[in-house]
């Protein structure tokens, strides 16, 4: 199995009072590794949940789902924790960095929670921020760091334990044109270069463009799967 | 996570909100200087009881005279003129668990040396009065058995007295006048303090009791004493020997079986034993105030706790994102609880020291002990409240759903 990411009719239903109200109807989803994979979608189309579910932050209520050919469907708390730590960079729309702590010590926490040596810490967290490019900012606290840089802060914290699979929500959502561009361009790299699988959230076409391959979803079903090196459709207007 | 790395934490996230940090430790530091501050007062007032109680000498039995009916009248305690020196004479021969006695006659009388003149308290005692007493004798000696059967004019002066009368002078070997009579000083007894009563001790003149009754009280009964004071060789042996001198008394002052007793018999340790239980009662009722205002405390750092806990959502979230498990969340609350707990009870036991001293300085009655055992209590009770009332809001955090945590504004 060289599926990074692999879900078998994957279903999620909320309970409303005494009607089961279902969210995702049975998604059937490969990702291989060293894709760069956009998922879109309206809101309400289940995009949200299914990142969520992917993201190892909640469990569905049906299917199965293995990532990195471990099967993650129904685990605990505890163990879905340490999937997150080891497998998962996560990246947000809103940066989430903790405030009034320097870039070094945000790029570090991932590290924390998993009993690396203060040593390689130290070492590690300064050589993912120069990757992200600021390297000369690490005593900097999220207050004294643009919206752009914060997002970079937040992709080298993805990057700090060489997990697997980066999952980025709306990276840009807050961000405006210009600095999204330069954001979804330092994806590219981190994509070409270091060959990191990155799923990006979006429901921005330019921004989702970045990617090698979009997958549409609406009401809770895969509508669309296109991989940019498929055979385009032919454009009109010739 | 490690435990460094908890410690760490917690301790980053307590200077990142300095200001409610302090105030959240204020309440374990007002806590635990008021705790260490009773504690202080009641183990010193208690030392100070000890204190007094040794002085006073230990296993005591005094026997006093009974009241005397005039008419209808009842003239009080010690008003009675029916113990005689002889009764303790006996009491000694016949009781064997008796290893010390002394007769005592007490007045106040004025004293004069060339100039100077000082009223003061005449004591008339045996020799072995001075053992029992647990006086010292700084200067001279005691009088013996002979000055006092053969009522020799020979006496000892307390500290008073040789401040009074004497000022810098040896008083060894000069006489004084009581009463008229000339005595000569043959010995300078040791400070002893305040009395329970809170009158000076040491304002005293001892004298043989021979000659006390012969030549300062005079005798309008034959053989009549103030009091007599038995020593008993131990503690366990008091009850018998109380019966026992009770029976005796009886017998030799020839009272029937219906009739009162023409004396009473006090146990002093039992007296001292409940003034202890007194102070004891009182320093537990003070340590249990002391106790509330620290759990007052307690519910202070909980209620903040848990509006950190709330107001960290997003942060918890995060921090459940990159991995870290619920009970590494609920450590980290934990711990910080815990350290400003300790913290709080680290200011406050220097601060409880500090105002202690203060007030003893300010109140030169009050006596304060600062006892190691205080000090581990307060940092033990800190450390408690700190667990039990960090627990809920830690457990809280832990319980969070990282997606609406990181939903959370």
């Amino acid at each position: 199995m060289n599926n990074l990411i692999e879900t078998k009719n994957l279903k999620k239903s909320y309970k409303l009072g005494e009607i089961d109200l279902e969210i995702l109807h049975g998604i059937d989803l490969q990702i291989k590794n060293g894709e760069f994979v956009a998922i879109m979608g309206a809101s309400g189309s289940g995009k949200s949940t299914l990142m969520n579910i992917l993201g190892c932050l909640d469990v569905p209520s049906s299917g199965e789902y293995f990532l990195d050919s471990i099967n993650v469907t129904n685990m605990t708390a505890n163990e879905q924790a340490e999937i997150r730590n080891k497998k998962i960079g996560f990246v947000f729309q809103g940066f989430n960095l903790l405030a009034k702590t320097s870039a070094l010590e945000n790029v570090e926490l991932p590290m924390i929670y998993n009993n690396t040596p203060t040593k390689i810490r130290k070492e590690k967290r300064k050589e993912v921020l120069e990757l992200v490019g600021l390297g000369d900012r690490g005593d900097h606290t999220p207050s004294q760091l643009s919206g752009g840089q914060q997002q970079r802060v937040a992709i080298a914290r993805a990057l700090v334990n060489d997990a697997p699979i980066i999952f980025a929500d709306e990276p840009t959502g807050n961000l405006d044109t210009r600095t999204s561009h330069e954001i979804m361009e330092l994806f590219t790299k981190l994509n070409k270069e270091s060959k990191r699988t990155i799923l990006l959230i979006t429901h921005e076409q330019d921004i989702a463009n970045f990617s090698d391959r979009i997958i549409r979803l609406q009401d809770g079903n895969i509508i669309s799967d296109i991989k940019k090196t498929d055979p385009q459709p032919p454009e009109r207007g010739l | 996570m490690n435990w460094n790395s908890n410690f760490r934490v917690a301790i980053k996230a307590i200077r990142i909100n300095k200001m409610r940090s302090i105030l959240t430790s204020l309440g374990i530091i007002i806590g635990i200087m008021s705790v260490i501050i009773m504690l202080a007062i009641s183990e010193g007032a208690s030392q100070n009881l000890s204190k007094q109680i040794s002085s006073l000498g230990s296993n005591l039995l005094i026997i006093q005279p009974g009241s005397v009916k005039a008419g209808i009248r009842q003239m009080g305690s010690g008003s009675n003129t029916t113990l005689k020196y002889s009764d303790g004479t006996v009491i000694k021969k016949e009781i064997n668990s008796v290893i010390a006695l002394s007769s005592v006659m007490r007045g106040n009388s004025q004293v004069v040396y060339r100039n100077q003149n000082w009223l003061t308290s005449i004591t008339g005692v045996d020799p072995e009065y001075l053992t029992i007493q647990k006086w010292t004798i700084i200067l001279g000696r005691v009088f013996n058995e002979k000055e006092n059967i053969t009522s020799a004019k020979v006496c000892l002066i307390g500290q008073t007295v040789l401040e009074n009368l004497f000022g810098d002078l040896d008083p060894i070997g000069e006489t004084i006048r009581i009463k008229g009579i000339p005595f000569k000083i043959i010995g300078v007894l040791g400070e002893k303090g305040q009395s329970m009563r809170g009158s000076d001790e040491d304002d005293v003149i001892i004298i043989p009791i021979r000659t006390a009754q012969k030549r300062i009280f005079g005798m309008d009964f034959p053989d009549m004493v103030h009091m007599i004071t038995v020593q008993i060789i131990s503690e366990d042996k008091i009850p018998d020997a109380e019966k026992r001198i009770e029976e005796l008394l009886k017998q030799r002052h020839r009272i029937k079986a219906n009739q009162e007793n023409d004396f009473s018999i006090r146990n002093l340790g039992e007296i001292l034993k409940t003034a202890q239980n007194i102070t004891k009662i009182m320093s537990l009722l003070l340590v249990s105030i002391a106790s509330i205002s620290l759990i007052v405390g307690g519910i202070g750092i909980m209620n903040i706790m848990l509006v950190s806990v709330s107001e960290r959502t997003r942060e918890i979230g995060v921090r459940m994102a990159v991995g870290a498990k619920p009970l590494d969340i609920q450590l980290q609350f934990l711990t910080e609880a815990l350290i400003l707990c300790l913290f709080g009870g680290l200011i406050g036991v220097v601060l409880g020291i500090g105002a202690s001293h203060l007030l003893a300085f300010l109140f030169k009655d009050l006596h304060i002990k600062i006892s190691i055992f205080s000090i581990i209590l307060s940092f033990g009770f800190s450390a408690t409240i700190g667990v039990i009332f960090g627990f809920y809001p830690a457990f809280k955090a832990s319980k969070l759903n990282p997606i609406d945590a990181l939903r959370r504004e």
